[in-house]
């Protein structure tokens, strides 16, 4: 802001015109300057090197380049391992990142009530992300452990012993985990876009007598409506990050129900079996591109009006 | 009136349970960093117990205890006096860390002012290529990674780290978004008094950002701060990992101090949420859309 009024003067005047009016194409190189550098890394890094993955995902293997169409592709679709790991994978995202998207968003609307405390409770609920892993995995063992603290209390009311880890429940155990760790963060995301709802909006409504209910779903809802696409987003990419405890909590080979696509990819990595390897990352990048393409679709059919 | 307390006061109590939740993995690592090396093997050790090595715990259960039976600094005194290695994985840490935060985030400004200021065709392209990348698990992107680092001749060097640390395009993404939100009357205005492009982006987009940038450095930092995956497979030198990898498996035999090295490490995102807090949660204000 100092820059404008300091040159507000003739000087500028005399360079304006040029620059106002310079020739189309050049918007694109200058805009090359600022994304070049940071793009040509994106390239060299990413790109680039997936497109020989892709290539890889059709050949016989790293030194041996025969052509083998399709061939890696149906031998990972058709892998139990790897249908396994697809199906517990879908069923972590698909309960993980609605919960995690409608309870920031509760935890946001109550933060938005009048209370003692307010700014020491928004701490409290952003604490988990400093928390090293170690000591995340270290706290939930001693919570789930089949001698740990969760079963002491079931026992009170006569529950009988679980081994969370490594039962049917042991995917609750990581959606609680995944939860506790990304819900402050998406709060104060919901929060800020509560803020920026036009009070006016709000007090309109009052005087006209709307409901509390009819106030969420007609004008909160529908100015939160670009936060909560934002945060699915944020939760989709933290939920593969979740590996991380699961890896850590259970190793190469956990329970059945915890046996996680990047279980797949980790144990390919091992053994360098590059082409089944190549035909999987492919395969996820297709599946996410779908997903994202879904989001972009979803996104023009409600977010329009409210852009602007 | 007496109503409006009523309502306030439970309020408060509901979020209250809630925050004391999410806070309580976080005070338990704390107090506990301040127990005796044998009182927390005797609390925790049974996670640790295996059929093969027979060790006698004193409980057969695992107690979940706050206070210390007696306050003892002396896992402290054997992590910073007695194992070196934790200091220098500490310092491995840092030196990861540290050049992929600052270098992610200038690249991202750069970037995201690159994205802002013109529209069209090829750029959408490749922010939705941005997008898709962002949205690969490691697991995927790190292929390519260690396919390029094998090239390069960086494999097990820190730079196999840096680098592709350096064009993760997350910050990217995030740091668009708060651009866009810069009115464009603000930048026309400067574009007319002959600022150049340049000075537009150092003297109001950067200013109008402090915050989304700030946040977004936080979370990069407490991301890589934290990671285990790419330096096992890019940097398999156990002398040069990060003490992330060191402590992700904790073993019986470190038990006794793995609180207090896990209270060590937390303390650089501790001083950064401390002093940041604000911009995370004010900084942030987010609108517009996920295309950028």
């Amino acid at each position: 802001m100092k820059l404008i009024n300091k040159k507000g003067s003739s000087v500028s005047r005399s360079s304006h015109n040029k620059k106002l009016f310079h020739k189309p194409g050049r918007d694109f190189l200058t805009s090359l300057g600022f994304t070049g550098p940071g793009f040509a890394g994106v390239l060299i890094f990413f790109i680039a090197p997936f497109a020989v993955v892709v290539y890889y995902s059709f050949t016989r293997g790293v030194l041996d380049h025969t052509f083998t169409g399709m061939q890696n592709y149906s031998n990972v679709v058709h892998n139990s391992a790897f249908q396994l790991a697809m199906r517990n994978t879908f069923k972590f995202t698909i309960a993980a990142v609605p919960l995690a998207v409608v309870l920031s968003l509760f935890l946001a609307l109550l933060l938005e009530q009048k209370m003692f405390g307010k700014s020491q409770w928004r701490t409290f609920f952003l604490s988990p992300i400093m928390v090293p892993i170690a000591s995340t995995i270290l706290v939930w063992q001693v919570l789930f452990h089949s001698g740990g603290v969760i079963n002491d209390f079931i026992a009170i009311f006569g529950v009988d012993k679980i081994d969370w880890l490594k039962s049917e429940y042991c995917l609750v155990v990581i959606v609680i985990l995944f939860l506790w760790k990304n819900l402050g963060y998406n709060m104060i995301l919901f929060m800020a876009a509560l803020n920026n709802i036009p009070k006016t909006l709000l007090e309109a409504a009052d005087v006209e007598g709307a409901s509390a209910i009819h106030k969420f779903v007609h004008i909160k809802l529908r100015y939160l409506s670009p936060t909560i696409l934002f945060v699915a987003i944020l939760s989709i990419i933290n939920s593969f990050k979740v590996f991380r405890e699961i890896y850590l909590l259970s190793g190469d080979y956990p329970y059945d129900g915890l046996y996680m696509l990047q279980h797949f990819m980790n144990n390919m990595f091992r053994t360098l079996d590059y082409q089944r390897l190549s035909a999987a990352a492919v395969i996820l990048a297709l599946i996410m591109i779908g997903i994202i393409a879904l989001l972009f679709v979803v996104e023009n059919k409600f977010g329009k009006d409210i852009e602007g | 009136m007496r109503k409006k307390l009523i309502k306030k006061i439970s309020f408060t109590v509901i979020a209250g349970i809630f925050a004391i939740m999410f806070i309580l993995p976080t005070v338990l690592t704390i107090t506990n960093s301040f127990m005796t090396q044998t009182e927390i093997t005797a609390n925790y050790g049974k996670i640790f117990s295996n059929v093969k090595e027979k060790k006698s715990y004193i409980s057969d259960k695992i107690n979940l205890k706050f206070i210390p039976d007696k306050v003892s600094g002396s896992q402290y005194s054997s992590v910073l006096f007695k194992s070196p290695d934790y200091l220098f994985k500490f310092w491995n840490s840092v030196i990861l860390v540290v050049p992929i935060v600052i270098l992610q985030v200038s690249f991202a400004c750069l970037s995201a002012y690159g994205f802002t200021r013109w529209r069209g065709r090829v750029r959408d392209i490749i922010f939705f290529s941005y997008v898709i990348l962002m949205l690969m698990p490691y697991q995927v992107t790190l292929v390519p990674n260690f396919l390029v680092s094998e090239w390069l001749g960086i494999l097990n060097t820190r730079w196999a780290i840096i680098f592709p640390g350096m064009f993760t395009p997350f910050s990217v993404f995030l740091i668009t978004k708060f651009m866009r939100r810069i009115p464009k009357s603000l930048i026309e205005s400067a574009k007319l008094d002959g600022s150049s492009e340049w000075q537009i982006f150092k003297n109001i987009c950067l200013p109008q950002c402090k915050g989304a940038i700030f946040s977004t450095a936080m979370l990069v930092f407490v991301d890589y701060w934290n990671m285990v995956e790419q330096p096992v497979i890019l940097l398999p030198d156990a002398a040069k990992q990060p003490l992330s990898v060191y402590l992700s498996v904790i073993n019986s035999g470190e038990i006794g101090i793995a609180f207090a090295v896990a209270v060590i490490y937390m303390i650089p995102c501790l001083l950064l949420f401390l002093y940041g807090e604000e911009y995370l949660a004010e900084g942030i204000a987010y609108s517009g859309s996920v295309k950028g």
